[in-house]
Formats: structure tokens, sequence, C-alpha cells
């Protein structure tokens, strides 16, 4: 069976896969890859269908030694991977062969890169996902240095495309849209979310929970002043503003319920793009309507 | 009837908006039911969340509008329940039978006690013949995976949460908060006010449901040693 050698992690290395769906009402959110987009592209590029394990490395860093001969691809954040010292192609599938050492660089622009193997990670699943959801401590154990991670068999069909022209995510300002949200009155300056000089930037206390915007400080509406919202149901992309009236954009591992209001949610692409801000880079966020 | 609002959530999901906790149980136990029986437009939809006054559907890929008017017909057609037990107890047929009243042991011998004696004013005594006096119903999870929100007990024993939350509860402590009372499924921090443990298991991540409670369901709590 192949297998990788992890020798370092960098910042956080998990497993993830598509997530755990139908639990919500018992308390335990989907989790999951945080770009879906990369992540399903991935999958397709090893040709091994939905569902398998990856790993989602955080702001590059990892290096594996590769046991048996695998096929990989490597897919959001381009973290100048090399093979043995030689560039390797990024949204591409790769051979790489017993002894060689995969090592990723940090990415420039993006912070999270998929590191897909055809057959998928062979971990024991939790409540139907080898997703680790880092805020319900659910799942496999984020990856240290020293995991030996097996690689399943896998005999279906092999990989047909040589390369994705994908957009990678991007540097500086992104625009992110939002539609509204279910509490969108509970704010008095709802535009200032959307006002391009509001300076707004990713926080670096931001994690798979969520993105937390630094900027300029929203109000409540003073008919909601005193009010506290009862829980309600959350989703990925959630624009929630706690008191202290700094957004925060809720990502994979989120709360399933929460007590602050929602005044937006990010389309389900843009949900995407958030995931791969790096703290520091400036957002623009624009209302757009269904 | 359940009067009910479609709320936005965003492409993949709508939030059904109702008056009471009551309400939520009650509309909660029926969209489950017609999610079970996978007929349009209920086969879109991946998850039900319930919650203090809402009930959230997610549901990728589906006409949220006629997601939401078929939410808001399915409520005007409940009796809007008197209590949340109430509420419990008219859960449909299927749904009901799956909802049995779950028994839970308990010691009361937490560390708030005293705390919430001078809150309610109550005894110990009283205050442990209020809680396994009248029964409970699960109105909805959060916090962690397994915490049940349980609803409709004695409203003599509302309490404020902790002025300061603990930054451990252990695995089955047993907590008030608002109208709400709860049990830690595991070991985590905590704002609730103590009143007791239970070495029953609320979670396992391998057992098929991994949650002892479902929403919906009765719980009725007893002094451990006299069930």
């Amino acid at each position: 069976m192949s297998a990788l050698q992890v020798t370092d992690t960098g910042t956080q290395v998990l497993l993830q896969d598509a997530g755990r769906t139908g639990l919500a009402g018992i308390g335990v959110g989907r989790s999951g890859a945080a770009d879906r987009a990369a992540y399903e592209l991935g999958s397709r590029l090893v040709a091994h269908g939905p569902g398998r394990a990856c790993l989602e490395v955080t702001f590059g860093g990892l290096v594996a030694t590769i046991h048996g001969s695998v096929t990989i691809a490597l897919t959001g954040a381009d973290a100048q991977a090399v093979v043995d010292s030689h560039p390797i192609p990024h949204s591409a599938p790769i051979e790489a062969r017993d002894g060689q050492e995969l090592r990723l660089g940090m990415p420039s622009a993006g912070l999270r890169t998929y590191l897909s193997v055809r057959g998928g990670f062979d971990v024991p699943p939790v409540l139907g996902s080898r997703s680790t959801d880092t805020l319900a401590e659910l799942g496999p154990e984020p990856v240290t240095a020293g995991d030996l991670l097996a690689v399943n068999t896998f005999d279906g069909a092999f990989p047909n495309v040589d390369i994705a022209p994908v957009p990678l995510p991007a540097a500086g300002r992104v625009r992110l849209e939002v539609l509204p949200g279910p509490r969108r009155d509970w704010v008095a300056d709802p535009e200032t979310l959307t006002d391009p000089d509001a300076g707004w930037t990713v926080s670096d206390r931001s994690n798979r929970v969520g993105v937390r915007l630094d900027g300029t400080p929203l109000t409540r509406s003073p008919a909601y002043r005193d009010k506290e919202l009862p829980s309600e149901g959350m989703v990925r992309g959630s624009i929630q503003v706690p008191p202290d009236g700094g957004p925060v954009i809720f990502l994979n591992d989120h709360p399933v319920t929460g007590g602050y209001p929602v005044v937006g949610v990010l389309t389900t692409a843009d949900a995407d793009r958030a995931a791969q801000l790096q703290p520091g880079q400036p957002v623009e966020l624009r209302w757009v309507a269904r | 009837m359940i009067e009910a609002r479609g709320l936005p959530m965003g492409e993949d999901a709508l939030l059904i908006e109702v008056d009471d906790i009551a309400s939520v149980v009650a509309l909660h136990g029926e969209l489950h039911a017609q999610v079970d029986r996978g007929e349009a437009p209920w086969h879109t939809v991946q998850d039900l969340v319930p919650a203090a006054r809402t009930v959230l559907l997610i549901a990728p890929d589906a006409d949220l509008a006629a997601l939401a008017k078929a939410a808001v017909n399915v409520a005007k057609t409940l009796d809007k329940p008197g209590s949340v037990s109430e509420a419990g107890d008219h859960l449909s047929g299927d749904r009901r039978e799956d909802s049995p009243v779950v028994t839970i042991a308990v010691t009361y011998d937490g560390e708030d006690v005293d705390d919430i004696a001078s809150i309610t004013g109550l005894t110990r005594d009283e205050i442990v013949e209020a809680h396994t006096g009248t029964p409970w119903t699960v109105a909805f999870f959060g916090f962690a995976p397994g915490f049940a929100y349980l609803a409709g007990g004695d409203p003599r024993l509302r309490v404020s949460r902790r002025d300061k939350p603990r930054t451990s509860v252990p695995r089955g402590a047993l907590g008030l908060a608002g109208e709400f009372s709860a049990i830690y499924p595991r070991s985590s921090p905590g704002g609730w006010q103590l009143l007791g443990h239970t070495e029953e298991l609320m979670w396992d991540v391998e057992a098929d449901p991994p949650s002892r409670l479902q929403p919906g369901d009765e719980v009725r709590f007893v002094v451990a040693g006299e069930e």
C-alpha cells in the first residue's frame, strides 16, 4: 500500500473531505474542505470520484516522503510545490515515485492548498466523514510531523486531464458578493458593509470557524439595541455581526447555531473565495440580489 | 394554525421563523416527517436545524421560494401548541413512535445548587422536585455536538447564566440557563448553572444515532438511586 510520510506540516495540515451532512439537527456541522471547488477539482484531477479524503494545507509548509507510487494533484492556493527540488505544475495530476520528497512552499496568493492523492487517505470516518471539524473537535486529529498517512488503492479509470485551467485565488483586494441575510435590519448601516472605502481587511484571528474583518465597526439599529437574538441556525458564508460590530464570515467549522444577527450571506462560490483570504488582505463586499 | 415567515439565508438555505419555541417543536417535527417521506419539494432538503424561534432548511440546488411557501403552508395546517410539551405530544405518527420518553437518572450535587436556590428562592429539595416533577422536551441542539436544549420545564427554575463561565465543565454535568436545561455531552467550557450530573452517556460517535436525544423527545429526570 502507498503512503505519505509527513516530515513537516507548516502552520496547519488537516484531513478534509466533502464533510458531514444530515446531522446539523443534533449539533454537528458539515465541516469539510473550506474551498470546496478546489477540493472537488483535486478529486477530478486524480479521477477517484467525490467524497475521498485529501489534505488541506494552510499557508504551505507541508513536507512529505512518498512511499510506493502515487498520483497526486495540488489545487487551491499555489504553494510552489517541488518534488525532489523540481517544480511541479499546479492544478494537474502528477506521478510521484517511491522515496521522492514532496515539498510545499508558501503561497503568494491564497491560503489553502489541497493535496489530493488518488484513492484518498485511509483514515477511519467519524459520523460518515473523514474531515476534521476544528470547532466541534470531531474527525481525524490534525496531521503532525511523523504521521504515516496510508493511501487507499484505487482501480478506476485513469486521469485523462493534463492540467485544469482554473483561476487561482487572487492577491490584493478581493471583491465578494453578499446576498441579504435574515437580520439585515439589525444593523443601522448595512451600506457600511459594502462601502468600498470601509477598508475591510482580514484579521489574523481568522480560522476555519470564520474570517474576521477589521475595519469600521457596524452599529446596531436603535430598534434592536438592547435586544438579544434567540439562537438560530447558521450557514457557511453567513456574515454575523457581534456586539463589537466587527463582521465575521463563517467558514466550514462555524457553530451550528448562533446568537448574533446575520446581515448577509456570501454566494456559494464566494464562500470558497473567502476561505482563500490571507490575513491582512483587503476585502470589498458588494450587495447582490438573488 | 402556526404563523410562519420565510427569511433569506443565502443560495443553499432558508430560515422559517415562528413566534415561540413550542411552535418550533411542532413545525420541526412535521417538517422532519415530510423530509423523511421524501416527496417533492422536501426531497431537496439535506438538513433541518431547529433553534429557539426558527427552523433552518439547508437545501442546495432547491427552489428556495417554493420551499419557503411549502413550509409556511405546512405551518398553517398545524394547531398552535399551548406549550412545548403539548407540541411534542402532537408530533405526528411515525415521528412520535421514534420519540419515546427518555428517563435520565441524575445526582443533584451540582456546584451551583446554592446559587440556584438563592436566585429562585427555592430550597434544595424544592429545586429537585421542580426539575424532576415536570417533563422536559428536546427543543433543539447547539453549542456542541449532542448538546440538547431542553425546554418546557418548571418555570420557577429560570436562572441567568453564570457571570463567569467555567473553562471546563465535566461530561454529564446538568445545567440550567434561561428557560432551558441541558446535559453537557462531553467536557467543554460552559456558562450554565450546574445543578447535578448524570452517569449516562448522552453522546457517542460510535453509536447510531450518536445522540441519545433527538429533537421532540420528552425527557424525565429522576433522582439517581430512586429510579
